[in-house]
């Protein structure tokens, strides 16, 4: 049972002679919630992308519990229990909550590919697709087609769907963008809620939910992994601290990894 | 106690999608008035009846699963062709005609599907006009099977089960044409309100996020395109059948572009928008059936940028802005 | 002695240079701003009659209305594009299509209604009817001119995408639009520039195609194919593509006509759809 949920082995890509992402190694232990940080442009997408294979790496491999998936194609990985969210909201306008979660399951019950049963009785897929949504706080709107909610409703429809196709190992990319502060908290508590048995990744700009969830974090800068430690050793690390010095800080980040400093 | 409550409610509102709608009921009733209020258009009505299962059929794959396709009439094309020549070679009978047309455009749909549903957009488009207007110059090169520019000759369509002589008055062509158009409706119903039609509206929705969800859209989209072919195959040979004729403008880029029209005119993605649609533009067509070509281009054209412009959903998508809004005041 | 397949090559060459000049607009408008524009090809066509009308009715020469024909194609393909077009760069393709064929449906109904549906005789000087013979194979002067024209748009072309700052526009816009507009370059009126340039070459074509292929209602359609084809093998926003795949389809369709007639067109379709399986993008293209 050591096998790492989720590792890499020498990851690089480049378009032309824009280098995005150099010898990625790294290991995501079961359970573990990792957070990825580095400034804009570090390649923290470009790693997404490649490691639910979005984008085809040119070296390197990647290694999902003890299967090398690195030629598996996008909905293969996801079947096997990789699964991502998008930065910006990636979801279908026109169905409503309810369905889009149901797509979700029914895809992964392989009931999608039934065109002779009529969609409602499909009573397990819908009641468990409901259950979703309600954990989420979102039963009450579920009935409503996806572009009329809110933004922090979309958002959580986003982790939501990621959810419907039982992930082992989630990659979140900045659930936290674009939502303001009044209802991030349904966010916050949906993260915190997610079972110990997956094993998390999450890009994040914010320090608070950084600190808040995250057991380790690994830094990456420029395409390449600059360090990675607990929360603690990265706040202290001199090395992060000049990277982001040398960019435009936000305050919040700035305080954030000082008040980690002398906690 | 809320919560048993809840838990029954999200069923019920997905089987409330699926139920029938009066205006529906109303509008299948209403396709037998032909035989009551015109009794002299049948043969108009069949040709109507069989435009709106074509229509029906590209709705499955343009409607539903985005995919554009300009060349729909090499299906139709097909299914002509092959109930044509096994009348003409000795089997006139028309329900097993249309299986074995059904089966051939199913074929070259299966077949075709697997280059087809690997791109989108331009490349999306040319391939599909490519195939149409290939099969079209095969058919004329191939003019000992086809009879070229003259057409197939020698079809003769033997009794309906037996017993309903095709006539000049189109009676029976109308009945059957309509029976078949309802029969493949009721299908195309039942697939659109299955999971397998969700993860269509998926696509079209959104079709980058399909494979994140973990769906094998490919495979989906090759099913679509496959049972659609099959579909504007019967059409085809249901205009074979019931004119005794087969020409190359059944394949041709002109019968493509005709049943896009009709479907977007329609309203393309709500089922009913082929067969209004096809009503329409055929009513219109035999309306102006008297004046020059040229000048029915030129309405046809007006009547594209119009739809266009002011009509993004089609007449049916029109319509439900209209009854959306005297509802809300 | 050259053995025929000279003159073969030669004219499938002219074609294709004619190709070029009808689709190069075309492609990089597509390229620019994703416009699938199929009535093009209308322009082209008003080009033609603008040279028919100017020298049957008005006994202007051949070339001095080549410039009209350039001129009154962009001009009215701006009119279009302002009014119409516009409404549909950010909608769907398919929408593209339909305005687009809508309008081609139009155009086709009002030539015929002023010109009729023939084909339009043009009276040439004699010395543009007559042939060169060289090295035993006889070339048409009227094609010969048309290359050397058409090679010097060309060139023209290259140079001004090359070495201009209005084509470092067009180039920054067709590689990325969103970057482009990012930096300060004012998009919509380069794609306008750009639009009416290539509208006016396609008139431009259509004005130089009638003495090859002729000029009649129909040419608004069935024209489009063969642009259709450059653009989308050639690859959306280039050039050299464009040229490229005009070029092999202009060979491909002589050559396929003289060598093996039964074919027909079927050849062509057959390389567009091998072609664009290969390379969905075009063979040079960069979305």
């Amino acid at each position: 049972m050591n096998q790492p949920a989720l590792a890499t082995r020498g990851l690089a890509k480049s378009f032309g002679s824009l280098v995005v992402a150099s010898d990625i190694e790294i290991e995501l232990p079961r359970g573990v919630r990792y957070a990825l940080i580095g400034p804009n442009g570090a390649g923290k997408t470009t790693l997404i992308n490649l490691i639910t294979g979005m984008l085809r790496p040119d070296a390197g491999s990647i290694v999902l519990d003890d299967a090398d998936i690195t030629a598996l194609p996008p909905e293969q990985r996801v079947r096997r229990g990789l699964v991502r969210t998008y930065q910006i909201n990636s979801l279908f306008p026109h169905l409503t909550a309810l369905e889009s979660v149901t797509l979700a399951v029914c895809e992964r019950t392989r009931a999608a590919s039934i065109w002779w049963r009529q969609l409602p009785a499909y009573g397990q897929e819908i009641d468990e697709a409901f259950g979703i949504l309600s954990a989420l706080n979102l039963a009450a709107v579920c009935q409503r087609p996806t572009r009329e909610l809110a933004y922090g409703q979309q958002r959580l429809l986003e982790i939501a769907l990621a959810l419907a196709t039982r992930p082992k190992v989630l990659l979140l990319d900045e659930p936290a963008a674009g939502v303001p502060r009044e209802e991030s908290k349904e966010l916050f508590a949906a993260i915190a809620g997610l079972s110990r048995d997956i094993t998390v990744l999450f890009i994040e700009h914010d320090m608070e939910l950084v600190f808040r969830f995250a057991t380790r974090v690994i830094v990456m800068v420029g395409g390449r992994v600059l360090v990675e430690g607990t929360p603690q050793e990265i706040a202290s690390d001199p090395r992060v601290r000049a990277v982001y010095l040398g960019k435009a800080l936000d305050k919040a980040s700035a305080k954030g990894l000082e008040k980690l400093r002398y906690d | 106690m809320a919560l048993t409550e809840k838990m029954a409610s999200p069923q019920l509102y997905l089987r409330a999608q699926t139920r029938w709608r009066p205006s529906e009921i109303v509008f299948w009733l209403a396709t037998l008035l032909p035989y009551v209020l015109f009794p002299n258009y049948l043969s108009l009505a069949s040709q109507i009846a069989i435009s709106a299962l074509f229509a029906l059929s590209l709705d499955l794959i343009l409607g539903y699963a985005g995919i554009v396709s300009l060349g729909h009439a090499a299906f139709f094309g097909v299914g002509a062709y092959t109930a044509g020549l096994a009348s003409k070679y000795g089997w006139g009978e028309p329900l097993t005609g249309l299986a074995m047309a059904a089966l051939a455009a199913g074929i070259v749909g299966y077949a075709t599907s697997f280059v087809i549903c690997r791109f989108r957009h331009l490349a999306l488009i040319m391939l599909t006009t490519g195939f149409g207007l290939l099969l079209a110059e095969l058919a004329n090169s191939l003019g000992w099977l086809t009879g070229g520019m003259d057409g197939l000759q020698g079809i003769h369509t033997w009794k309906l089960l037996g017993y309903f002589p095709f006539d000049l008055y189109g009676r029976t062509a109308y009945g059957y044409a309509l029976a078949v158009l309802f029969v493949l409706f009721l299908f195309a119903r039942r697939l659109i309100h299955s999971p397998f039609g969700l993860s269509l509206r998926g696509i079209r929705e959104n079709f980058v996020r399909m494979p994140a969800i973990g769906a094998p859209s490919q495979s989906h989209m090759r099913t679509i395109y496959t049972i659609a072919a099959a579909i504007a195959g019967i059409a085809g040979a249901l205009l074979a059948q019931t004119t005794e004729t087969v020409s190359l403008d059944s394949l041709g880029f002109e019968r493509s572009a005709e049943v896009v029209v009709m479907l977007v005119l329609g309203g393309a993605g709500r089922l009913y928008g082929g067969l209004v649609g096809a009503a329409v533009f055929m009513i219109a067509r035999d309306q102006f059936s008297g004046i020059q070509p040229q000048y029915w281009y030129f309405w046809i054209g007006i009547l594209l940028v119009a739809v266009v412009m002011f009509l993004p959903n089609g007449i049916l998508g029109g319509l439900a802005k209209l009854t959306s809004r005297w509802s809300k005041s | 002695m050259l053995p025929p397949v000279f003159g073969v090559l030669f004219d499938g060459l002219a074609y294709g240079m004619l190709l070029f000049l009808l689709s190069v607009g075309q492609s990089v408008t597509l390229g620019m701003m994703n416009f699938i524009n199929l009535a093009h090809c209308s322009f082209a066509m008003l080009g033609g009659y603008v040279t028919v009308a100017l020298m049957s009715r008005y006994g202007w020469p051949f070339f001095a209305t080549l410039p009209c024909a350039f001129v009154v194609a962009a001009v009215v393909s701006v009119a279009f594009e302002r009014t119409f077009f516009r409404r549909v760069y950010r909608a769907s393709e398919l929408d593209q299509v339909l305005l687009t064929i809508g309008i081609v449906f139009i155009s086709v109904a009002v030539a015929a209604y002023i010109f009729g549906t023939d084909q339009q005789p043009l009276q040439m000087p004699s010395y543009l009817r007559s042939s060169l013979t060289f090295l035993g194979l006889r070339f048409a002067v009227y094609r010969l001119i048309l290359v050397g024209l058409a090679a010097l748009i060309t060139l023209a072309l290259v140079l001004g995408i090359e070495y201009t700052r209005f084509g470092a526009r067009i180039r920054a816009a067709v590689d990325n639009e969103r970057m482009a507009r990012g930096l300060g370059i004012d998009v919509d009126r380069t794609f306008a520039i750009t639009f009416a340039l290539g509208s006016g070459l396609a008139g431009l074509g259509g004005a130089l195609a009638i003495e090859i292929i002729g000029l009649d209602p129909s040419f608004a359609l069935t024209y489009l194919i063969y642009v259709l084809i450059v653009v989308s093998v050639g690859g959306l926003g280039s050039i050299s593509g464009s040229l490229v795949a005009a070029i092999v389809l202009g060979i491909s369709d002589v050559a396929g006509k003289y060598y093996i007639p039964q074919l027909g067109a079927f050849l062509i379709y057959l390389v567009m759809i091998t072609l664009l399986m290969w390379r969905p993008l075009g063979l040079l293209g960069r979305r």
